[in-house]
Formats: structure tokens, sequence, C-alpha cells
């Protein structure tokens, strides 16, 4: 049998590259890839030739000569003998040392004046939107300032708390001192310490390991009586009492080991000109943390009105009619689906937070881009490497946050069809 | 004859007027304060920090110094009293809104904002003549000159780039219109690149007396620069978000990968490295000797920052358009650019206006961040102003006005997108 519809030999010809969809789709791209390749080594050769006109050459062997500066802040070992990779270490964690403090209170701020501004309260609905409107159209850098102001101008001086008829007092029981060289907070102290473990980069105090870990045993145990409780419920209809055996494991084990620890609280208290004792919390990261923290909050607040606005009414209304209570129906049936809505956006400020702790170079806070992008880039006089380095340092921080972000939003996107 | 029952009321009883309760201001302070104990402890906790505030902030206020020249003066006058000392906004306004320029060429800036305003209203409101548009074109070049000053040559070569460009598309739309395409994005490219720079120069040779003053950018400031970074930042990242975004959501690959991995870099550094990289690294990219102005180069990346973000925001707004619109598109026959241009992006761009707006007030709060590389924005004023021994430990009313002028442009970008949402909305729900 004789084929009757041969296709027409196909004959290439060159204009098929633009006119035929086939071709089209690999003509643009190969365009388009010489064009980049080309604005790439154009770049790259340029950086080739400054370089070799400035008579320096790249490489990374700077992070290991002794930094020579000292450092403020350091939640590590360091010293001036240190090396630029242990600066840059040490500011990294002053960054995410911050970032993580920000978000705590962001997300506490945000949350409680989200909910607050829907509020059926005229006055309380009103201050919020006071609140959220002015700090979201004011940069955050204005803030920033403006509350280190504060702190530096308006706290009174160590000397203000001196003698009998002293012109400021301490706060919370005289545990907590506020003033213009910074915070004064109590530190927890260990009277029968376990010591240090070293594990090669820094030291980890295993008192804090063993604190996290009879925490994470405690809420485990607990998990499982909760699990133990509600397999007897469905059983039986009856569920067990469990809050008195909830309360001692998670709080009992904990208190045993601090006693055994001797933990006990080292407070501020003021000798000679100044205040010694308890934890020095310097007025450069209490100002970037408070001002990431209520700018932020307003952000987020934002963001949990409208995920809350975004569940329909019908939900709501579906839940009363099941006869459920205006308590679980928030917690069964509105929040779950607004944490939908509200935790992708709610992640991208964490991100926020992140990358505008970099404005720390306002008021001096030892972060990464102070150590590595600032003091290290000036004494080095490596540019280059150190912008990139640090660069690459948030790159892979975002990159880490959003990723966790597309982990949850995979696993609570809506199975649809 | 009537007969009645003694106990029938044989005649309506005049209304009773409602419960004191239930009307006028106790029934809304009773609906909308005290409607609970919970709501009735947070009126009484907002009532007593609102009280807080005014208690410590209205002496402040109400004895505001405005007639001084210097911060002693104010001191003086007060007499030991707490009061804002206004007299410093008073004394050194021109400096807030215009850095260093000089105070003989006040006028330019001036105009070149009208003008901008002029520019900007077909754009945004639809009453507005559709003619003006011709002249929100023309207006970066008329903008450029009023403030930089120079030679009017320059602007006008540049300007004519555009003409040439439509010359060319003109003349090949005949033979292919691919080729006309090409054409009208690669002229005027070259002409900007290789034409203009060299022909504007030898014009304004020619004729020397024809121009304003040049003012250089190092005498730019305060919320005058903010503006000129803002807008232009706002102007150049909205086509180039769209256009990343539609890269991103591209079928070729390589224009994917790229797309995407530009957009990734740019979202995940503070935009101060990309500052720092502008003013610190630029050097090294470009050829040796070549040297271009910084506020040009703050532009550029404040630009590319934004475009990442609009890039996100507008792919979102890809992303929530139903799939039956790029459908239809297709069956009616319609190729790409013209689905683009007629079904996706108008509805695309409608959803994503919070997002839009929200992008252009986050740069234009970030144009602050230039203080760090030495321009003097606003919050760098503030600090030269507090230098001077006159004003020596004034903080409060400079971060005040400066806060205040932000709060108006940001809020009001922010009103507009609500007008504009409330306009465009088209569904009936």
């Amino acid at each position: 049998m004789v084929a009757t519809s041969e296709p027409p030999k196909a004959s290439f010809r060159l204009s098929m590259l633009i006119y035929d969809t086939r071709y089209r789709s690999l003509t643009i791209q190969v365009v388009f890839l010489m064009l980049f390749m080309a604005g790439a080594a154009w770049l790259i050769d340029n950086t080739i030739q400054n370089l070799r006109a400035l008579g320096k050459d790249f490489n990374y062997g700077f992070l290991s000569v002794r930094a020579g500066y000292d450092i403020n802040q350091m939640l590590v070992q360091y010293s001036n003998d240190s090396s630029h990779a242990r600066a840059m270490l040490v500011g990294l964690l002053n960054t995410l040392f911050v970032a993580f403090l920000a978000c705590i209170t962001a997300t506490v701020i945000g949350v409680m004046a989200g909910i607050l501004r829907l509020s059926k309260n005229w006055v309380v609905a009103r201050l919020m939107t006071v609140y959220i409107e002015a700090f979201r159209n004011v940069p955050l850098l204005l803030w920033i300032i403006v509350i280190f102001a504060i702190m530096t101008e308006s706290m009174p001086p160590p000397n203000a708390f001196r003698g009998d008829d002293a012109a400021s007092s301490m706060l919370l029981f005289d545990s907590v001192a506020i003033t213009n060289r910074g915070v004064y907070v109590p530190e927890p102290l260990f009277g029968r310490s376990l010591g240090n473990i070293d594990i090669g980069i820094f030291l980890i105090s295993v008192d804090l390991l063993a604190i996290i870990a009879v925490i994470t045993l405690s809420v485990m145990a607990n998990r499982a009586l909760l699990r133990n409780a509600l397999r007897v419920q469905e059983a039986t209809g009856l569920r067990p009492t469990t809050w008195w055996k909830t309360i001692l494991i998670l709080i009992a084990p904990l208190v045993a080991l601090l006693v055994a620890l001797g933990f006990h609280f080292g407070y501020p208290e003021l000798r000679g000109f100044n205040f010694v004792g308890g934890t020095h919390m310097r007025n450069s990261l209490v100002a970037l943390w408070l001002a990431l923290s209520v700018y932020t909050g307003a952000f987020i607040a934002e963001n949990v009105r409208s995920g809350i606005q975004a569940i329909s009414h019908g939900q709501s209304e579906a839940a009363f009619a099941l006869g459920l209570r205006p308590g679980r129906t928030m917690s069964l049936v509105v929040l779950p689906q607004a944490m939908r809505v509200i935790i992708p956006p709610l992640i991208s400020q964490y991100l926020n937070i992140t990358k505008n702790t970099s404005l720390a170079i306002a008021v001096g806070y030892m972060d990464l881009r102070a150590t590595l992008g600032g003091i290290t880039l000036n004494q080095t006089g490596r540019e280059l490497e150190a912008m990139l380095l640090m660069m690459l340092i948030y790159l892979i921080i975002s990159l880490m946050i959003s990723s966790a972000m597309n982990l949850y939003n995979r696993s609570v996107r809506l199975k649809e069809r | 004859m009537t007969r009645t029952i003694a106990y029938v009321r044989n005649q309506m009883q005049g209304q009773e007027p409602p419960p004191v309760s239930q009307i006028g201001a106790i029934r809304w302070m009773h609906e909308n304060l005290f409607s609970g104990p919970l709501n009735s402890i947070l009126t009484i906790l907002s009532v007593l920090c609102v009280g807080w505030i005014a208690q410590h902030i209205g002496p402040w206020f109400l004895n505001a110094v405005w007639n001084a020249d210097s911060l002693a003066e104010c001191r003086q006058i007060l007499q030991g009293e707490t009061g804002a000392c206004f007299g410093v906004i008073k004394d050194r306004w021109h400096q807030l809104l215009y850095g260093f320029y000089p105070q003989d060429s006040y006028w330019r800036p001036n105009l070149a904002a009208a003008l901008l305003l002029v520019a900007l209203a077909p754009l945004l409101f639809p009453d507005v003549p559709r003619k003006l548009i011709w002249f929100s074109l023309l207006y970066p070049a008329v903008g450029f000159f009023l403030l930089w000053g120079g030679s009017i040559w320059p602007p006008l070569v540049a300007l004519a780039g555009l003409a040439v460009g439509f010359a060319a598309y003109a003349a090949l739309i005949k033979t292919s219109s691919l080729a006309a395409t090409i054409a009208a994005i690669i002229v005027p490219i070259l002409w900007w690149l290789f034409v203009s720079g060299p022909l504007g120069d030898a014009l304004a040779q020619a004729t020397p007396g024809l121009g304003l003053r040049s003012i250089g950018s190092d005498e730019f400031g305060g919320f005058m620069l903010s503006i000129i970074i803002g807008v232009t930042g706002i102007a150049l990242s909205l086509p180039l978000g769209i256009l990343l975004a539609l890269g991103r959501k591209s079928d070729l690959l390589l224009v994917k990968v790229i797309c995407v991995g530009f957009i990734e870099f740019i979202r995940g550094v503070p935009l101060i490295t990309l500052l720092f990289t502008a003013s610190l690294l630029l050097n090294y990219f470009l050829p040796p000797g070549s040297n271009f102005d910084i506020i040009l180069r703050v532009i550029i990346m404040v630009t590319l920052f934004a475009a990442a973000y609009m890039a996100e925001v507008i792919r979102g707004g890809l992303a929530a358009l139903p799939r039956g619109q790029y459908e239809a598109a297709d069956a009616l026959g319609l190729d790409y650019w013209k689905a683009q241009q007629l079904i996706i992006m108008p509805q695309a761009l409608k959803i994503s206006i919070p997002g839009i707006v929200g992008t252009f007030i986050g740069l234009f709060k970030d144009t602050t961040l230039v203080v760090f590389i030495g321009l003097l924005d606003p919050i760098g004023l503030s600090s030269a102003i507090r230098a001077d021994t006159d004003w020596n430990g004034i903080y409060w009313e400079l971060f005040l006005f400066i806060g205040a002028l932000f709060f108006i442009f940001c809020f009001s970008m922010s009103r507009y997108s609500m007008y504009l949402e409330k306009k465009l909305k088209t569904d009936h729900r």
C-alpha cells in the first residue's frame, strides 16, 4: 500500500529560523545566550584589566590574616588577634542574633496589632491604624535613627541612678536599668556550671545544651501524654484529665535541672561611674532591634489582618451552624485557613528583617557588613573579594529562608483537582 | 354609641422614646467601647496610653518656638520649659528640600516639579486630555535639562534617539514587522551609545550660550534627591519588572533561567550591598578610565533592585489569572505579544496594583539609604545641620519634619492605589 499523505519533504531554509515557530524559540534563546555571555565576558574582562592596572590579584588569603580590631559585641570568643574570618563569623552571628530577636518581637507585635485592628472597639482599632500607617509610610532608617537618638539623648545617664533620692530608678524590682549607655538586664548564672565544650569553631555551654535537652524531652513526653489522652477519648468518649500532668511534665524537670545547676540571676548594680554585672545591651543593638520590630510589626499586622479577612464569612457561619463555639470556630476553622494566607508573607517579612539588619551601619552595630564589609574591607583594601563574599553570605541566608517558605507552601497547599 | 370596655384601650398610645441606653452616644459607646470586660479594659488602656503620650508631647508642641536662629536662642526663649524649636525648619527648610543646590536656581527644581505633575497627570487620571501624554514622553529630557543644566543640546540629541528609532520602524514596517521591531530597539540604543554623546558635545560647543548654568550632582540633596531617584526608579522599574516577570514565566528555558537567577540574586541581598557595589565596585566592572555620575549609578541600582521585587509582584498577578484567559487568547489567534498586551497584562497588572504600589513606596523609602554612600538625602542633611554650632543637639524637630514629608508622599501613593483599585474594579461581587 502506498502512503497517500506523504508529508512534504522538509527542506530547511534559513528563514525558518525566524518564521517557523519550531525553530524560532531556539533562535531567540541562542541570540539571548550570546548576548548574555558577551555581556558577562565584557564585565569579567574589564575586571581583570582593572585589577591588573591596580596591581591587585583576586584571592581570599586575607581571611586568615590577623584582624587587629576589636568588636564590642561578640557571641563567640574573639580578640583583635583573631583572623578576619573569625571577625566575619562574629559579625554574621551578630546579624543573625539581632534578626532572630527582631523576628520574634515583630511577630508578637504584628499579630497583636493585626487582630486589634479588626477589633470592634473603635478606639483600639483607630489607634492600631495610626500605628500601622505611621510606621509603614516612614523609612526604616529614620525609625532606627530616631530610636537610637531616644536611647542616647533622652535616657538618664548612669549617675542619675545614684543616691537616695535618685532622679531615675531601675525598673522591675531593681533588675533592669535603662541608661543612655545601654540597657542592663539580669544575666543568668550557674553556681554549679558544667563548663563549656569546644566544638572547634566556638565554645558551647553544656548548661545550655542540658536545658535544651530537658525542654525537648519534656515537650515530647507531653505530646505522648496528649496523644494517649486522645486515644482514650476516641475509644471511650471520655477524656482523662491532663492539665495538671502537662504542667508537671513541662515544669518539674526544668526546675529540677535549674536547681541542680545552681541557677541564679546576676543583677546589674551601679558601681563607680557605670553599671556592672548583668548583661549589657548596647544602644546600637536595642535601637536596631526595636526599630526593626515595630517597623516590620506594622507590615506583619497588615498581613495578619488580610489573612483573617481573606477567610470568607461563610466559613465561620458554617462553623456556627455546626454548633461550634466562637473560640473553637477561631481555632479549628478560621485560623488554620488564615495561616495558609498569613505564613508566606510572614516568612518574607522575616527575610526582610534579615536583610534590613544591614542598616546597622546607621547606629554602629557590629554586624556582618560592619566587620567584613566595613573594617576588614577598609583595612585590607579587598573591596571586590569582601563585597562578593558578603553578598554570597546574605544570598545563602535568604535562599535558606525562602526554601523553608517553599517547603511550608508545598505542605499546606490546597489539594485541588 | 360606642361601647367601651374599661380594660381595652380604644386609642393608640403615643410612641415612647427609645431607652436612653439604646440611642446616641451612649449606645455607640456601649457597642463600640464597652461591649464586654475585655473591650472595656482595652478602651481604658488605650485612652490612658493616648493621654500619656499627649501629656508628654503636648507641651512640647504648644510651646513651640518658630522664630529663632539657633538652639541657644530657642532655649533662651523657652526659659527652661520643654518646647519644640521649629526655628530650625524655618532656618534650614531650603537645605532639607534642595540640599546644596544654588539658591538663585531654586526655580529650576520648582519648575521641574511642577512640570512633573503635568507630565504625571495623564498617566494617573483618565479625565486629563490624552494629548498631554506627548509631554510625558518628552519630560525626562526636560527634567534633566532643568535640574542639571548645561547645554540644551545633549538632552535634545538624546530625545532625537526616540525619533530615529521611530523613523527606522516606519521605514521597515512595510517590508517586515519583525525587522522593524528589531530596528526600533537597536537603532536608538546604537544612537545613544555612539552618536548621542559626540554629536551633543559638538553642537554644544558650536552654540555655547544656549543652555542653563551646569550644576553638578554633588550639589544635589534633600528631598529633591529623594524624589529624583524615587521617580526615575519607579518609572524605569515597572517596565523592567514586567519584562522580568514575563521572562520568568517564559517557555524559553535559557531566558527563564537567567531571569530567575537575576531576580533571586537581587532579592537575596540587601539594597545597601548593591549601593556599595555601585559606589565601590563599579569602577572594576567598567572599562578602565570610565567614570559616570554617582546619582545615575544609584538610580540604576535602585531600579534593578525594585525591578526584581516588581517582577515577583507581577508574577503573582500572572499566576492569579485563570488559565482560560491564556487559552482564550490563543484561541483568538493572537500572537504572544498581542495576547500579553491586549488580554493578559491589563488583567494581571490590575490584580497586582496593591503590590506594585507597595513596591513603589518601598523604593521611595529606600532612597534614604543613599546617605551611606555619601549622597545628602534628608537624613544625611539632618546630621549636616546638627554639625553646625547653631543647631548642635537638635533632633526631634528635624526627624519630625523629614518623617512627615515621607509620610505625605507614601501615604498619598497608597491612597492613590486604593482609588485606582476601586476605579478599575469590574467584578460585581
